[in-house]
């Protein structure tokens, strides 16, 4: 066991460390539209300095960077509080799969203006009736005139009005397997067959949206991994989703700890006996996460790919993310009832954190199946 | 950064999983502990491996290996529900080591290290593994002394843990143990906890193997969400445990600044852990769980003694409130 950082992977926390005290830009500022503007402003800067395609490899113009390396800057831009790049689905999902699945012309076509944030990417997966049962999705897709037209509804669209491009998977088959009937499709956002709606949602914003397809336009050379492949594709992207949500975690819920115990001291509440329980589970848990997190990027230095124990740390993140926001608005009183306070805000958007890339319930299930071996209900 | 095992640790792992699992066969423990007994044969060739002073430095006739070698054994010994007097003289030898002066260093480890003058550990409450001991390190208030065995006035308990013997020391007088009694404790710490992941991981794979075999409604009773989210609970119990003591361990050999809190950590989370998963256990494995005959009430039982000693979970959770900001 070594865990420390050797000479080369201290060096690199120490520039990421120092790019990001010389280049941070800062508090973002209120209102969507505006703190979108910021965020992709941040992202070209990122780019500039290499570090928008942390892990993607070189040849794509990414950085090429190590697992480690990877795990080290999620954990800097954490600790700096540096917000997250505008694109962000492109670069940790959209890319990933082009450089996996795509043609060289798509390649050439969509990964720069990725990087760059000059096109923004959404997602096209949930449906209203289609949730953690993503491939019994109905949104369809048929032939028409050397492309195709989708038809269908999108839902929990992050950044869709920000978007040029939607991963958009759709039925093509309806007499295959459910799994088997899908295309990913990377849909133009810019058309008359596309409307967005904003969801709004408990926290009163409306972080998402839900999108309408009416015989959106998609030319031929849009399909990604081939016809009725359109699952299989998907399955990396989701798998991205996870170890690109992954890295930082814990680091940001050490830091948001950092500023509850704070909280509890000016309350004046720090000999209060269950707050200190409490916050030892909370630090315990936070603990519990970082280490997790390292076993799971030795095994993944070992095999190559991010293991089904990574259900384990998206569980205790949702689970530390939804305790100590609670512990922050019962230490705040009556003033956590108030609305639009940080405090109050986070609690009520943590609900979403059990749910939002696979429940709490489908990691148990993950955990259940391909960890312990126990036979599929279904 | 690698947070593994090397190839060493990995044999000392392998070697301990395949001879406990020869010697301490099911049937083994459960006769051991009816009889309240441990097998002195057994002891001698857990000697011979030199178990006992795995951690003990070389020149006290140690093996001088470190706190992530002995939490091997501890977290192997725990898998087996070994009845051994392993921990209480591995925690005796932690606590002169660390704690200890050059001459109770000099006079009492080797004993310790080789098995044939065992020590043994307690506090004000309980002695584990008293008789048959040489010396009792006996932590109290805020002290600890060496207590001769001969003069500790030990009175038997009968606790529900059948795996160890416990008993009450009458008298406390003895030569105080002056060194750093908190790197003696937190090493303590850590391989309690060390047991109790292994008790864990033990009542999950029972628990899992039976949820795979046991058909109800004419299907294995794993298939339902009831069962499997439970065992999945299991899982992320054990290895948030495992990740926390290992980490410990890992601490006392090379980052001692944080063992104080990765132990207090450690010990709150495998004993809530150890407790929690053998709960789930008897309730995934339903009447049979709760009878006599089967195994598992063993490991339940153990996972409580564990659970109480060294400090709850809820002192523990109390020990990292006050080591991590709130004072």
């Amino acid at each position: 066991m070594d865990l420390t950082l050797n000479e080369s992977e201290t060096a690199f926390r120490d520039e990421v460390r120092s790019w990001l005290e010389a280049n941070h830009p800062g508090q973002e500022p209120h209102g969507d539209l505006e703190a979108f503007k910021f965020r992709r402003a941040w992202q070209l800067k990122m780019h500039e300095g290499g570090w928008a395609g942390i892990s993607w490899p070189k040849e794509f113009g990414g950085r090429g960077a190590t697992l480690i390396e990877q795990a080290i800057f999620a954990g800097e831009m954490a600790r700096a509080d540096a917000p997250a790049p505008a694109n962000i689905l492109g670069l940790v999902m959209g890319g990933p799969v082009i450089m996996a699945h795509g043609t060289d012309e798509q390649k050439e076509r969509w990964l720069e203006p990725i990087l760059s944030g000059e096109e923004i990417w959404c997602q096209g997966f949930s449906e209203p009736e289609s949730g953690s049962d993503l491939a019994s999705l109905k949104t369809k897709a048929v032939k028409d005139n050397g492309g195709w037209r989708a038809t269908g509804q999108k839902v929990w669209t992050t950044f869709a009005h920000e978007s040029k491009w939607c991963m958009l998977v759709a039925r093509t088959d309806n007499e295959a397997a459910k799994h088997k009937g899908l295309t990913y499709f990377i849909c133009d956002m810019e058309q008359d067959g596309v409307e967005i709606r904003p969801l709004v949602q408990i926290t009163g914003e409306a972080e998402f949206n839900e999108v309408f397809f009416e015989d959106a336009y998609i030319p031929d050379e849009n399909v990604v991994g081939g016809e009725g492949n359109g699952w299989m594709v998907a399955i990396t992207t989701l798998m991205n989703e996870r170890a690109g949500l992954g890295g930082g975690a814990a680091v940001a819920v050490s830091r948001d700890l950092g500023a509850l115990i704070e909280l509890i001291k000016e309350r004046g509440l720090q000999d209060d006996p269950m707050i200190r329980q409490r916050v030892a589970d909370l630090l315990i848990g936070t603990e519990a996460l970082r280490l997790g997190g390292m076993r799971a990027l030795t095994a993944q230095m070992k095999t190559g790919i991010p293991g089904p124990e990574g259900s384990l740390g998206k569980w205790e993140w949702a689970k530390l993310n939804q305790s100590l926001t609670e512990l922050a608005t019962d230490v705040l009183g009556p003033d956590g009832l108030a609305k639009d306070t940080p405090w109050t805000y986070r609690m009520l958007r943590s609900r979403a954190n059990s749910i939002e890339g696979g429940t709490t319930e489908v990691m148990k299930n993950i955990i259940a199946e391909r960890v312990l071996g126990l036979p599929r209900l279904r | 950064m690698r947070f593994d095992f090397d190839d060493e640790q990995r044999e000392i792992k392998e070697t301990a999983r395949s001879f406990l699992a020869s010697r301490f066969k099911p049937a083994k423990v459960r006769s051991l502990a009816e009889a309240g007994e441990y097998d002195d044969a057994l002891w001698t060739e857990v000697c011979e491996l030199g178990w006992p002073g795995i951690a003990i430095a070389e020149e006290h006739g140690g093996g001088g290996l470190g706190m992530v070698e002995l939490m091997i054994l501890c977290e192997e010994i725990g898998y087996a529900c070994a009845p051994l007097p392993f921990f209480s003289n591995a925690a005796a030898g932690l606590a002169i080591e660390w704690a200890g002066s050059d001459e109770q260093k000099a006079s009492r480890l080797p004993g310790i290290a080789s098995g044939e003058a065992r020590g043994a550990i307690g506090d004000d409450a309980v002695v584990i593994d008293g008789p048959g001991s040489a010396v009792i390190a006996l932590f109290g208030g805020s002290g600890a002394t060496l207590v001769e065995t001969s003069e500790a006035g030990l009175e038997p308990l009968d606790l529900i843990d059948a795996t160890h013997r416990y008993s009450r020391a009458g008298a406390t007088e003895g030569e105080p143990l002056d060194g750093d009694l908190e790197a003696a404790s937190g090493r303590m710490a850590v391989a309690v906890a060390a047991d109790l992941v292994g008790v864990a991981q033990k009542a999950m794979e029972m628990s899992v193997e039976y949820a795979k075999d046991r058909k109800q409604f004419d299907r294995a009773i794993g298939a339902y969400q009831g069962v499997s989210h439970q065992c999945a609970q299991m899982l992320f119990d054990v290895e948030e445990a495992r990740s926390l003591t290992y980490f410990a361990a890992w601490a006392a050999d090379a980052e001692p600044d944080s063992l104080p809190l990765a132990a207090a950590m450690a010990k709150a989370r495998a004993s809530d852990a150890a407790w929690d998963v053998c709960k789930a256990a008897i309730q995934v494995h339903g009447g049979i769980g709760f009878t006599w005959e089967h195994d598992l009430h063993f490991l339940l039982k153990r996972a409580r003694a564990g659970g109480q000693l060294f400090g709850t979970s809820g002192q523990h959770r109390e020990r990292v409130a006050a080591l991590a900001g709130l004072g």
